[in-house]
Order: C-alpha cells, then structure tokens, then sequence
C-alpha cells in the first residue's frame, strides 16, 4: 500500500513535471497519453471481457468529430465553416474557445457512450471473431460514411478551430497536454476503481465462459453493454481531445483510422499484457517510444515495419509484457507456488 | 434522390448484368476463402491484398506488351508460391491458435502488403487494357464491356475446375479429410502440414486469378484491399462454409446490391454501404440464433 502510494506519486509528479522538462516533447507526450488512454479502455473489451473489438475506433472518431462540430456549432454556422476549409472567416475569442471546447468535450464523452448502449445490444450479441470482424466493419463504415457528409468536411477534411492567441507561445502544447494527462489520470483511477469491483470478475466470468456465467445467473449482456459505455466513453474524450490536437480532422486517416489507431490500440495492450491493468500502459509507452523512433528515422518505411511488428507481437508475444513477468516471477503477481511442485514439472519435447 | 433506376427499366437491367458479373468475381475470391476458412481455420484479412498483388502481375505483364489475359495462367502460379512461403513464414505458427490470433496476424501482413505494394506499384489507380471492346444490347442502351464477360467466364471456369479438383486428385481428397478432422488425417498418414500450405496456397492463386481479372475489368489501387476481403467474408458467412452453390449466389447477390448502392446512394457510399450491410447481416443472424439461444460459431 505504501509502496504503491509512492509510486503514484513519483508518476503523477513525472506527468505534471514532464512539459516543463521536455518543453519540445509536449506534442508528443500528448499523443502518449491518449494512446495510454486507448489501450486501457480497449484492455478492458479485450482484456477482461474477451471481446476482442476493432470498434472503438468508431467511438473515437466520433468523439473527434461532435467535439470539433460543439465547439464551432455552438458560435457560427458549422456549414459555412467546412465549406471555407483552412480559410480563417471565423475567429474564436479565447473564452469562446475554451467554453466551447469543455462542452465539445463534455458531448464527445456522453454521446459515445450512448451509442455504445444503443448498438451494444445488438453487437455485442456476437461472439468470438464475428464480433471482431462485425466491429472493424462498423469502423470502416462509419469512417467511408463520414467521408461522404457535406456538413463535416466530406472528403476535403474539418479544420478544427486554432488555439487562441495569447500572450504566451507555449500555451497551447501546455493546454493539450494537461487536458490530456487529466484524463489519463481520470481514466486510470476510474478503471482502477471498476477492476477492484464485482465488476471485473463478472467480466472475467464472461471471457472464460460466457455460458456458465449467464447459467450462474449474471445477466451478461447489461454488463457487457455497461463495459463497452465506460470504453466509449473514454475513447469519445480521447478522440475529442486528438481533434483538438492534431487541428484537422480527415475521415478515414485521422478520426475512423482503423488501419493505424485501431490496430495500434488492440496492438499496444497486446503488448503489455492484457487483462491487466498496468500492462496496456507499459505497453503504450513502449510502443509509442519504438513507433517514434522508427517513423522519425526510417521515414516512408513505418507501415512495413507497423506490420512485421504486429505479426512477431502477435506470433511470439501474445502474453505481452505482464504476461511474460508473470510467468517469470509468479509470487510478485500474489500467485503461490509450491517450490517442490515446480521442481517435479518437466518439460515435454 | 429521385431514383431513376427503377423509373428506367433498361438502367435496371444494367445495375443486375453489371452485378452479376462482378458477384462471380467477388465468389470466385469467397471461395478461396472458405476454402482456408473450413481447412484451417483461419480467417485472412490479408485475402484482398492477395488480390490485388494478383492484379499487380497482369498489370505488369500488360506494361511489358504481354496481352493481361495471359495473367490468368502466370498470376495464380506466382501467388501460389507467395501463398505457400506466406505460410512457411506466419500462418503455420497460428493455424491451431486462437482465432483473434489469426485475425490480428494476417491483418498484420495486410498492412505490410498494403505498403509494399505502395512502394513497388506506386499510389496511383492503373488497370490493364485488355482492349475487348464492348457489347451492345437492347440498341445500344446497355452496354457489356466484354472484359466482363471473359472475367465473369473465366471465374466460373476456374471455380468448376477447383471443385473438379477437389474432389478427384489425391490432394484434394487429403484437403477434404483435413478439414473434416485434422487429427484423423494425421493418424492415417496425410501430412496435414503440406496441406495446409498447399491449401493456403490455392488459396492465393485463386486470389491471383481474380486479382488479375479485376485487374482487367476494373481498376487496381494498393489500398483497395480490405473491401474485397470484407466482401469475401460476407459472402462465406452469408453462405455458410462448405456450400459453394451458395458461395455463387450470394457472391452474384452481392453484386447486384452493390451496383444498386452505387446508383442510388452515391459512389462515395458504395464501400461504405458494403461495410454496413456486413454489420446488418450479422445483426441479422445473431437475432435469428438468439430466439434459440444460440449464437454464431
């Protein structure tokens, strides 16, 4: 207990110190966090629950899009805004641009969520690789259909709305970062505080046997419902938060982008270990780390090198990161181990 | 929308020809996925890179002044190897795993396909000029290219002679056995291993074979691959595995609602609406299994 307080401690006064030690860092740190954030919430489909979904990315995009559509809806017309591109009829004031931007957030968190419990019902009635298969076509769909909508840019992209000017040139990296790791931190405490819950086993329940769970009397399906609503929530905050960030959104290579985000959240908890809780993020730093060192230094190359590096992950680490520690050093994961047991196992070859 | 497809009767008529002429095409390719599909159990997202790489090398051989036709006989020789080494390298450590595994593994592969062929083939959309020229039906309201038709020939050609196969050579014999029980198969003396890399591999030359028709009929692209393997899957899930009248109907159906999609939602809705119609089909079928508490397996 006292060990972990201080290790909370030493992250949460890294987090808040990191944009002051890395000023040049900041955009990137950002782009951290909200990956973090996507491997916990994807950790927890995945993970604990055994739905291993490629359609969070839908609710990412389409936190990404409501929050940019709030915060230039609720000042101007959002048609006249699209159609003028990058051009710069429209200024926000400052307050309007926060005030719009908290509210965008507010309805990228909530909106998700609901749409989650609205097609959960259906989706999530799938099992095993339909639901895999029926959720990457649900991303793809939503990112080919907004590619299509006037009033969201169509095919040209959503120019979200620019930081405000003011006084100090490093506000805005600031802003996004702190926003950010906020949420980071909201998201860890919150699925922290859902894994030490019944919650958690029932989701386990349900990964090992769903059948057994629903004969043992858990209505499986309000819990999995539930599950996806806190997923979508989150990642709604996440992509809002992204839209902001990136300052421009496009379809199909930045808000549904299944082919990058979609698989590199399935890829980082996969990474780290899933099914639990501190994997998804040793996973996402490291990832993040690798991924930034090889599309700065091998330019052009990052695809090839995204896919072998997703088919040895898959092939040669699925038990990812904790797994491997786990198995390793079983005592340290509350697992007892009897010595003379161990000693009496032999290998079969 | 005021729907003039269905006002205009001769348009209609082109929607369904055009349609059933692409259905065969996207059978041809769902066959080759049920195939691997009921074999080894492995569903392959990288199916429609596949595709297009077999599209690829026609276009290349039409670069180099040999007629695309002959593209049929060479693509599916060359994808037959690519098949079995892209077996050798990835699919054999995956084939008794979790399915998720095979999934996120040939996914994987899609992704580095997808770049390499960038890389090598360039971003731009190409096709291979088979100069057929058209057919004119009805005075001249609608048109049938004939590349269509050759394709449309070809893949029927193509599926007979695999069923032919399939059912008389040795190997298609041990193929089957494989699939009914592997672990049976084994005990009397087939070796599943190279089954499964000649499986895999007739797999990728029929994709090879499609690839390099669509690579006459329509257009190729390095980022198109995704949609033919979605499509694929739908029609084997639609079809159910091991059914091949039903891999050609629904293939043919799919078509036929594509080409409407086309005429009365938009071209920018065409890949779109093949994506949703995927999620309502399973919807679709979860609803139906659920009133028996079942669900799909």
């Amino acid at each position: 207990m006292n060990k972990n307080f201080i290790l909370y401690g030493a992250i949460l006064i890294f987090g808040i110190a990191a944009p002051f030690i890395f000023p040049a860092f900041k955009v990137q740190l950002s782009i951290l966090c909200i990956l973090i954030i996507l491997a916990i919430t994807w950790n927890v489909q995945g993970g604990e629950m055994g739905y291993n979904t490629f359609g969070n990315i839908l609710f990412y995009g389409l936190g990404m899009y409501l929050c940019a559509s709030v915060q230039v809806g609720m000042f101007f017309p959002l048609g006249e805004w699209t159609e003028g591109g990058g051009e710069k009829t429209f200024v926000h004031t400052p307050a309007q641009f926060f005030q719009g931007f908290a509210v965008g957030l507010a309805v990228a968190a909530v909106v998700p969520a609901i749409i989650a419990g609205l097609i959960g019902y259906s989706i999530l009635g799938l099992r095993g690789h339909y639901f895999a298969i029926c959720t990457l076509g649900l991303g793809v769909a939503a990112g080919e259909i907004s590619g299509g909508i006037e009033i969201i840019g169509a095919g040209q992209g959503f120019t979200t709305p620019p930081f405000p000017n003011v006084d100090r040139l490093e506000a805005r990296g600031e802003f996004f970062y702190f926003c950010s790791f906020i949420v980071l931190v909201f998201t860890f405490l919150a699925v922290k505080a859902i894994y030490s819950t019944r919650f958690k086993l029932v989701l386990n329940a349900i990964r090992d046997n769903e059948d057994k769970a629903e004969a043992m009397g858990i209505q499986t399906m309000k819990y999995k419902i539930i599950g996806w609503m806190i997923s979508a929530f989150f990642c709604g905050l996440a992509g809002g938060i992204m839209g902001g960030l990136v300052g421009y959104i496009d379809s199909t290579d930045v808000a549904f982008d299944g082919r990058e985000m979609g698989v590199f959240m399935v890829l980082m908890a996969i990474l780290g270990g899933k099914g639990t809780l501190w994997g998804p993020v040793i996973g996402a730093t490291l990832f993040h780390i690798f991924k930034e060192g090889f599309w700065t230094f091998f330019l052009g190359w990052q695809y090839v090198a995204l896919g072998v590096l997703i088919v040895v992950i898959v092939i040669y680490f699925p038990e990812g990161i904790m797994g491997w520690l786990r198995e390793k050093y079983p005592e340290r994961f509350g697992e007892v181990v009897d010595e003379a047991d161990r000693k009496a196992q032999v290998t079969l070859k | 929308m005021d729907f003039l497809i269905f006002q205009v009767p001769m348009l209609t008529l082109q929607a369904v020809l055009d349609g059933l002429l692409l259905g065969i095409l996207f059978a041809l390719i769902a066959y080759g996925m049920a195939l691997q599909w009921g074999v080894m159990n492995i569903i392959n997202i990288a199916q429609g890179d596949l595709v297009i790489l077999g599209g690829y090398i026609a276009y290349f051989m039409y670069l180099y002044g040999i007629h695309p036709a002959w593209g049929v006989i060479v693509s599916p020789i060359i994808m037959y190897f690519v098949g079995v080494i892209i077996y050798k390298l990835v699919i054999n450590k995956v084939v008794d795993r979790d399915l998720f595994i095979s999934i996120l593994a040939t996914f994987g592969i899609s992704i580095l396909f997808m770049q390499l062929m960038n890389f090598a083939f360039g971003a731009d959309v190409v096709l291979a000029n088979s100069g057929y020229g058209t057919t004119m039906l009805f005075d001249n309201s609608v048109t049938l290219p004939n590349s269509k038709i050759f394709s449309a020939f070809i893949s029927i050609v193509f599926a007979i002679g695999l069923v032919i196969y399939m059912k008389k050579s040795k190997l298609g014999r041990a193929i089957r056995a494989t699939a009914q029980n592997a672990r049976a198969a084994k005990i009397l003396g087939v070796d599943t291993e190279k089954v499964y890399a000649a499986t895999f591999g007739i797999n990728a030359a029929l994709c090879g074979v499609a690839g390099a028709l669509i690579s006459i009929t329509f257009t190729i692209h390095p980022y198109m691959g995704l949609p033919y393997t979605i499509r694929s899957f739908m029609i084997v899930i639609v079809a159910g595995l091991g059914n091949l009248p039903g891999v050609a109907m629904s293939g043919m159906g799919l078509g036929v609602f594509e080409e409407f999609a086309d005429y009365i939602l938009g071209t920018e809705f065409r890949i779109g609406s093949v994506f949703l119609l995927l999620v309502l089909i399973l919807v679709y079928r979860r609803f139906k299994l659920s009133r028996k508490r079942e669900y799909l397996k």
